[in-house]
């Protein structure tokens, strides 16, 4: 019975994001398995909207159901349907056995704006836990949806949601590659570039405002770094040989980057205006794929100077690079959770490439992934979930996985080949 | 509830079947410099001149690197997985192309290094780049100048997508030597 239940309930589920994410021209499906084990039982009336766009009730109840902390409820039996705390019957609400219930309106304001009115509710005390008012233009109404999920997301687990972010990846498709920002949540996709020749390696700045990353254009790998808003691109490195793997400090101001302009791969620090390079690593070996930790003191790297593949790091002032990773034959992509405590790599698991978490406090290491060619593991901006690249034939897709294990999915975006996720700042 | 779910699935597929107008996107434009660009005469002649240059496709069809039958139109150096070692089956090719560079001073060639896809983007792309600097170090010890020779590396993004065995794999893991004008 129960598990016909959960069968069930997990079909809506699917079709109910299939079918918004239908309805908003989306490019990217999401399909989540599993879930984490106390998840808080939340209803999303939906918002007495007077504007034609998709209800916006449906873009913040799929983000939090993707968030894995929430059950979001059916309304669909309850008669009323309230758009403000003193129209509601805490009753019926109590009745469908919700903790908490969000309300709201969004109405059409004279100069083309919206105005979006929101109220978070305590069902059982009967008491508003939250109340937000927006004043935007239409273009802004999923932007919004998910800035009142991640105030939901605060008000109740009381650590930052990561909705109203985006994400960026390279798009193969037609024998073109597109690097391309969507929403968290794989909608509202947009080309950034493109190009006939390989993309790789995407960074977001910490702002949040600009991406770097290599073009194969030249027919050789350069760096460059281009900005969302205006689309002015700068070469960052162009020098002779390979030019690859930006990584963005945290403050902004410098990137570490791989040369193989002197001799082989070796990881550099550079200005963000192109100035001022200065060698960082020097081995005989491939020095690469360097990232900064939170606190801007280390660059973590992958190097095979040990003879295989691993995980090694080097003082940002330069100095002798220490081995971080000993457990496996073949580690490499660093990347840091947000507070430093932990980095996800790519492991190789007897011929499996997946993602691995290793607590750096005490080096333990958890296997997060399941495919064979996971690749470009990043994390959210809270830390909880993280993005990568996997493959189902040969197809690239893009998947997420909750930092605990618990939370899986996949998101798919139809006709294309798409790699290489990272994870972006929170929009502000 | 089966109905609901049967309504909403119709609707989807429904809405799935009339996908709207593709998104309105402003890509950044990427120049394209592979296209080159008419030169103007270099020492001072008629510079609304126009000496037409066609570049002929067959101008280079008895030359010994695209006869079938010499080892010179043999171009791939294949390696083992994770290695930049030029294993010595290939030592009679590496030869033959020296030779030829050796006897033909203006002769170029750049030397792409590639990787099988298995292994992060940034480090196959490393890869490639050590298996060139591999064969251009043969070359080196075989007499040929660095000015004859670029080493480039494609990393993974030129391997045949969707290899689940050796067998395919190893086909990317490899160095082409190709000439310039060729």
């Amino acid at each position: 019975m129960n598990i016909l239940k959960l069968t069930a309930l997990k079909w809506v589920i699917y079709i109910s994001v299939l079918l918004s994410s239908t309805l908003a021209h989306a490019a990217l499906e999401i399909e989540i398995s599993g879930g984490g084990a106390q998840q808080v039982p939340i209803a999303i009336v939906p918002f007495a909207q007077a504007n034609s766009q998709d209800n916006i009730s449906n873009i913040i109840a799929a983000d939090l159901r993707r968030s894995g902390m929430f059950r979001v409820l059916e309304t669909g039996g309850v008669v009323s349907r309230p758009s403000d705390i003193a129209q509601i019957k805490y009753a019926e609400w109590a009745a469908l056995q919700a903790q908490a219930m969000a309300v709201g309106t969004v109405e059409v304001l004279p100069g083309n704006r919206l105005k979006v009115s929101f109220k978070l509710a305590d069902v059982l005390k009967q008491t508003q836990l939250a109340g937000m008012e927006y004043n935007i233009a239409p273009s802004q109404l999923r932007l919004t949806a998910h800035k009142i999920a991640d105030v939901i997301y605060q008000k109740l687990t009381g650590e930052i949601g990561n909705a109203a972010s985006r994400i960026a990846y390279i798009n193969k498709a037609k024998g073109r590659y597109a690097l391309q920002v969507a929403d968290a949540d794989g909608e509202n996709p947009q080309t950034v570039v493109s190009s006939a020749e390989p993309i790789i390696s995407p960074d977001w700045s910490p702002d949040g405002t600009k991406i770097a990353y290599v073009s194969f254009e030249k027919k050789k790998p350069v760096i460059y770094i281009q900005s969302l808003m205006t689309g002015q691109r700068m070469i960052l490195a162009n020098f002779k040989g390979n030019n690859s793997a930006p990584a963005w400090s945290p403050d902004g101001t410098k990137l570490a980057i791989v040369l193989t302009y002197a001799a082989n791969s070796q990881v550099y620090i550079i200005n963000a205006d192109g100035t001022d390079l200065k060698l960082l690593t020097k081995s005989s070996a491939i020095d690469t794929e360097p990232t900064w930790s939170p606190d801007a003191k280390w660059i973590f790297f992958s190097s095979d100077r040990g003879g295989s593949p691993q995980i090694y790091k080097v003082s940002a002032m330069g100095g002798e690079a220490q081995r971080v990773t000993f457990e496996g034959s073949y580690n490499l992509s660093p990347h840091f959770s947000p507070d430093g405590k932990q980095l996800a790599m790519i492991r190789n698991d007897g011929g499996k490439f997946r993602v691995a978490l290793q607590d750096l406090s005490n080096g333990q290491v958890q296997l997060l992934s399941e495919g064979a060619q996971d690749e470009s593991p990043s994390f959210a901006p809270n830390g909880r979930m993280l993005l990568y690249a996997t493959r189902i034939g040969i197809r690239g897709t893009l998947a997420a996985v909750s930092s605990d294990g618990r939370i899986k999915q996949r998101l798919s975006e139809s006709g294309g080949d798409v790699r290489e996720p990272t994870w972006g700042p929170i929009i502000n | 509830m089966n109905k609901k779910l049967l309504g909403s699935l119709m609707l989807a597929l429904v809405l799935t079947a009339c996908k709207s107008a593709p998104m309105v996107e402003k890509p950044a434009a990427v120049e394209d410099k592979s296209a080159s660009a008419p030169k103007a005469p270099a020492n001072g002649a008629d510079s609304s001149a126009i000496k037409e240059v066609v570049i002929d496709s067959q101008s280079t069809g008895n030359s010994p690197l695209k006869d079938p039958s010499n080892i010179l139109s043999k171009r791939n150096i294949y390696f083992d997985f994770d290695s930049d070692a030029v294993k010595a089956e290939f030592r009679p090719l590496i030869e033959a192309h020296a030779k030829y560079l050796l006897a033909h001073a203006d002769a170029k060639v750049a030397l792409q290094g590639n990787a099988d896809e298995r292994g992060t983007r940034e480090y196959n792309l490393a890869l490639g780049q050590r298996r060139s600097v591999s064969v251009k170090k043969s070359l080196n010890l075989l007499g040929v100048q660095d000015k004859q020779i670029e080493t480039v590396s494609y990393g993974e993004e030129k391997a045949t997508p969707g290899c689940t065995n050796d067998a395919c794999y190893k086909l990317n893991r490899r160095v082409d030597i190709a000439y310039e004008n060729d």
